[in-house]
């Protein structure tokens, strides 16, 4: 019962621009938790993990903005 | 946009990408990707401005919602790229050097660490797996049908309002309880068909939009030939799971595993 088709699968040809359709969410906790951290080194340490969450809670808190504003979401219960 | 003053670090890589992988790919500030090589590593770079990617720049655009969207994509457009053709070493998002020498004086001091996550992650791809709770407890009936009306009725249809919304959040807790044992269970499973895993936080609802409760958010780094086994695996998981929605995503580049071994210790 269970098919391919079931399967998320984001890029199955290699398209580049076929990684536009990811969900933003997913990449997300991808580049911005993974990935080298190379603070210290680099002059511009602003990839260093205060700065990150700092931008996740803003991250967050616009996200919830827009879904507010922009959609008719249904709202998670009490 | 000012003139471009640094450079943007997407990967390390050990080997020289073909030049038809980087042919024609833009990157965060729209420029065209360029390598950097030093020894026996391969930066690869975009010149930007400092006026756009200066630490206090970033920190602006940071909080601008569709500026990161953009700029991640931009950021994973070039590492996924890349990565189809050889290992890779992504880097986390906003890596900015001022200059070229910082960047190989860096490459240089970091050499065998960057070889030694390289020779890792060799023929290996990343596979995310989510389990969100798709069988819950709906949420309370609307509100009218259960509410006192008032009167000497009131206090007794009040209080079976009451006892009803209590027992449906009992219900819903301990679904969730449920889904997490289960999720914990999943994550073995699959781990043991992995080379390495990571959970990440699972998503707020906030943001992904959905109200149900997401109950593992995992990584898995797999051999390219073991894909389609845990492939299979999440499919058979899924019947024994019915109460929860797996999604696989991926594969890709093997962001979360992309750790110096320097940084461990």
């Amino acid at each position: 019962m269970t098919s391919a088709s079931e399967i998320t699968w984001h890029d199955s040809d290699f398209d580049p621009r076929g990684t536009d359709r990811l969900a933003l969410v997913d990449l997300l906790d991808r580049v911005l938790a993974g990935g080298v951290v190379l603070a210290g080194e680099v002059t511009l340490s602003v990839a260093d993990v205060e700065l990150v969450t700092i931008s996740l809670r803003a991250l967050i808190t616009s996200a919830s903005t827009l879904l507010n504003q922009g959609t008719d979401t249904p709202r998670p219960g009490p | 946009m000012g003139s471009p003053d640094a450079l943007w670090l997407y990967l390390v890589t050990a080997s020289t990408p073909p030049a038809e992988a980087l042919d024609g790919l833009t990157g965060v500030g729209g420029s065209a990707v360029t390598q950097v090589s030093c020894g026996s590593l391969t930066a690869i770079v975009e010149l930007v401005s400092l006026a756009d990617f200066g630490a206090e720049p970033l920190r602006q655009h940071l909080e601008d919602l569709s500026w990161l969207e953009a700029t991640a994509r931009a950021h994973h457009r070039v590492i996924d790229a890349v990565a189809r053709t050889a290992p890779v070493v992504p880097m986390r998002l906003a890596t900015v050097y001022s200059t070229g020498d910082l960047l190989t004086g860096m490459l240089t001091d970091r050499a065998p660490s960057f070889l030694a996550v390289l020779a890792r992650l060799q023929g290996r791809v990343e596979l995310g797996v989510k389990a969100i709770v798709s069988h819950e407890s709906a949420p309370a009936e609307p509100v009218a049908a259960g509410r006192p009306a008032g009167g000497e009725a009131g206090a007794g249809a009040g209080r079976a309002y009451l006892n009803r919304r209590r027992n449906e959040r009992e219900a819903r807790e301990q679904s969730r309880q449920r889904a997490r044992m289960e999720a914990r269970d999943i994550h073995a499973v699959l781990s043991v068909l992995a080379a390495g895993s990571r959970l990440h936080p699972p998503q707020s609802p906030e943001l992904t939009g959905r109200p149900e409760a997401m109950v593992l958010n995992a990584a898995y780094l797999l051999g390219a030939a073991d894909v389609e086994t845990f492939a299979g695996e999440v499919g058979q998981l899924r019947h024994q799971h019915p109460d929860l929605r797996l999604e696989l995503t991926g594969p890709w580049p093997p962001y979360s595993f992309a750790e110096l071994d320097d940084e461990v210790a």
